[in-house]
């Protein structure tokens, strides 16, 4: 801890010398120009006029949008159907596919470190760094617009997020249990079988509910893109204006979204 | 276990036990869950003949991240992704800034009643709502440009960063905030060196995690209309220029894995 003398001679203790003080208020500094600068360019491309207006415009969509229009709910239940089928389904596919790279990117069961490891993890940041609605549009593309495709991005998107938290859950076992299976003479797949799957199932089972839950908020928004479900509804209401029909989507995603977290929390609960 | 059960067992294989005891509820779950499925699968409308039609496009997108173009609309590429980085970087710091005092209320071991309900209410609101519909009230509201952009992204880290510095505000421990209070310090004097202390590694971590979702984010909200790349990849998928989308492609995700690296070095060092 550096001391200083202050013109008295007394001893002042201090948390920093000098030269750490100097340079931690040169990296403020420096934070404060970048995000000057970065403001800057954010209110040059700002058409100002718009933000004052906001308040207005605001108050305007708002008075439009209330009441909500009830009498749309009947056209719902449908496109709430496939959003719950693009969600559970394109959980189940994502889990199919996340096992085994799971299983090749962790470092106690990976075949070859050196060349099937890289090539799993990067599969595992490549799926989670595109965003489930880059996959629909990618995916409407390539295979055309309704619910499978939205079904093919959740799958796609959610590969990453499963692979990478069950690969830790593999990286953590306990390795004596792996040994003991080892030990009575079991096969490779029968100390995969006994020895590691029956140490990381609760991960797995917890892993499988978050992504589905964290799937339903997602696949609500896809039919933006033409990926079929509730945002299709959002998006040809928002096309035509249709305010007081975007509230009531918008109430009906809520209660789907706090639903999902419900189910979620309890069967979390019931299994771990 | 009795003996005459123990010797009925003897040679028989043994059985593993199973998950839901109640056999009644086990099949009734099993038989719904396959019901589901069923219905599921079969309410899936498939165009096998679209898709067939598709997988020659598809197999041309996947060549052609062998062979990205950066070059044809690399003005577009390069303008998209600042403007991306700074979405990112702005909503990042204004969130973080809002996020504390936020995160403080939502604590309910220093907050007050009423204080601690808002701040919860805040939370819940900007965790319900999807950045997407937001983007879409917000562009709606602000007009296009990245301000939309940034008010979004701004918006959904108050969400995410209150509620687990929250968290961990009620996990700390209580000994260090009491000997603190105990030498008469004030109200933030107490935070200052009580509580920020034990938070400060967790929260340096949260945010620099949420930096990365933040970029991940700000590349889809050009979809609706909030600046940065997601206008330009839009406009690449419509025109079916795969290669200038598989260059967008790769430089997110190597953005994305350079952040997680630099991530992974500072959560080392503060913890």
């Amino acid at each position: 801890m550096p001391v200083s003398q202050n013109a008295k001679g007394a001893k002042v203790w201090q948390l920093r010398d000098r030269n750490q003080t100097l340079i931690r208020w040169s990296g403020y500094l420096v934070a404060v120009a970048v995000f000057m600068w970065c403001w800057q360019r954010i209110s040059e491309a700002t058409t100002w006029f718009f933000v004052w207006d906001a308040p207005r415009i605001a108050a305007d969509i708002g008075g439009r949008a209330w009441p909500p229009r009830w009498s749309y709910l009947d056209n719902l239940w449908a496109p709430l159907w496939d959003t719950l089928n693009m969600a559970t389904l394109g959980t189940l596919l994502a889990l199919v596919m996340a096992v085994p790279i799971a299983f090749l990117a962790a470092r106690n069961t990976t075949p070859s470190a050196v060349f099937i490891r890289p090539i799993a993890l990067f599969i595992i940041v490549a799926t989670r760094s595109i965003n489930s609605l880059i996959w629909a549009l990618l995916l409407v593309a390539i295979i055309g617009p309704g619910v499978f495709a939205g079904l093919m991005a959740i799958a796609f998107r959610s590969i990453g997020f499963c692979a990478k938290l069950l690969y830790e859950a593999i990286e953590e076992i306990d390795e004596k249990q792996v040994e003991a299976i080892t030990a009575t003479g079991a096969s490779r797949w029968q100390v995969m079988a006994y020895g590691i799957v029956p140490q990381i199932m609760p991960a797995f089972a917890g892993i499988s509910v978050f992504r589905w839950d964290i799937n339903i908020r997602e696949s609500t928004v896809l039919g933006l893109v033409g990926a079929g479900g509730i945002g299709l509804q959002l998006q040809s209401s928002l096309n035509t204006l249709a305010w007081p029909q975007v509230t009531l989507i918008l109430i009906v995603i809520l209660a789907a979204v706090v639903a999902g977290e419900w189910i979620s929390a309890k069967v979390r609960g019931a299994i771990i | 276990m009795s003996a005459v059960t123990l010797d009925d067992r003897l040679g028989t294989r043994w059985k593993k036990p199973p998950l839901i005891s109640n056999s009644t509820l086990r099949w009734g779950l099993m038989i719904g869950a396959l019901i589901y499925l069923v219905l599921a699968i079969a309410s899936l409308d498939v165009n096998w003949a679209r898709v067939a039609e598709g997988l020659s496009r598809g197999w041309a997108f996947v060549t052609s991240f062998f062979n990205p173009d950066f070059v044809s609309r690399g003005s577009d590429i390069w303008d998209g992704i600042l403007e991306s980085v700074i979405i990112t970087i702005t909503s990042t710091i204004v969130g973080i800034a809002i996020s504390i005092p936020i995160g403080l209320g939502a604590a309910r071991n220093i907050a007050p009643l009423p204080i601690y309900l808002i701040c919860r209410g805040i939370v819940a609101l900007s965790r319900a709502l999807n950045e997407i519909i937001v983007a879409i009230l917000l562009v709606a509201i602000f007009g296009f440009g990245p301000l939309a952009g940034f008010l979004t992204l701004s918006f959904a880290t108050i969400g995410f960063l209150s509620k687990l510095l929250a968290e961990d505000i009620e996990e700390m421990s209580k000994v260090q905030a009491e000997a603190i209070r105990a030498t008469g310090a004030s109200w933030l004097q107490w935070i200052n060196y009580g509580v920020q202390p034990q938070v400060m590694p967790r929260l340096i971590g949260l945010s620099m995690y949420r930096l990365d979702i933040n970029f991940r984010e700000s590349a889809v909200l050009g979809l609706v209309g909030a600046g940065g790349i997601g206008a330009t990849l839009n406009t690449a998928f419509d025109r079916y220029e795969f290669d200038t989308a598989a260059a967008i492609l790769l430089i997110i995700i190597v953005t994305v894995m350079v952040l997680e690296y630099l991530s992974g070095i500072i959560r080392a060092k503060v913890q």
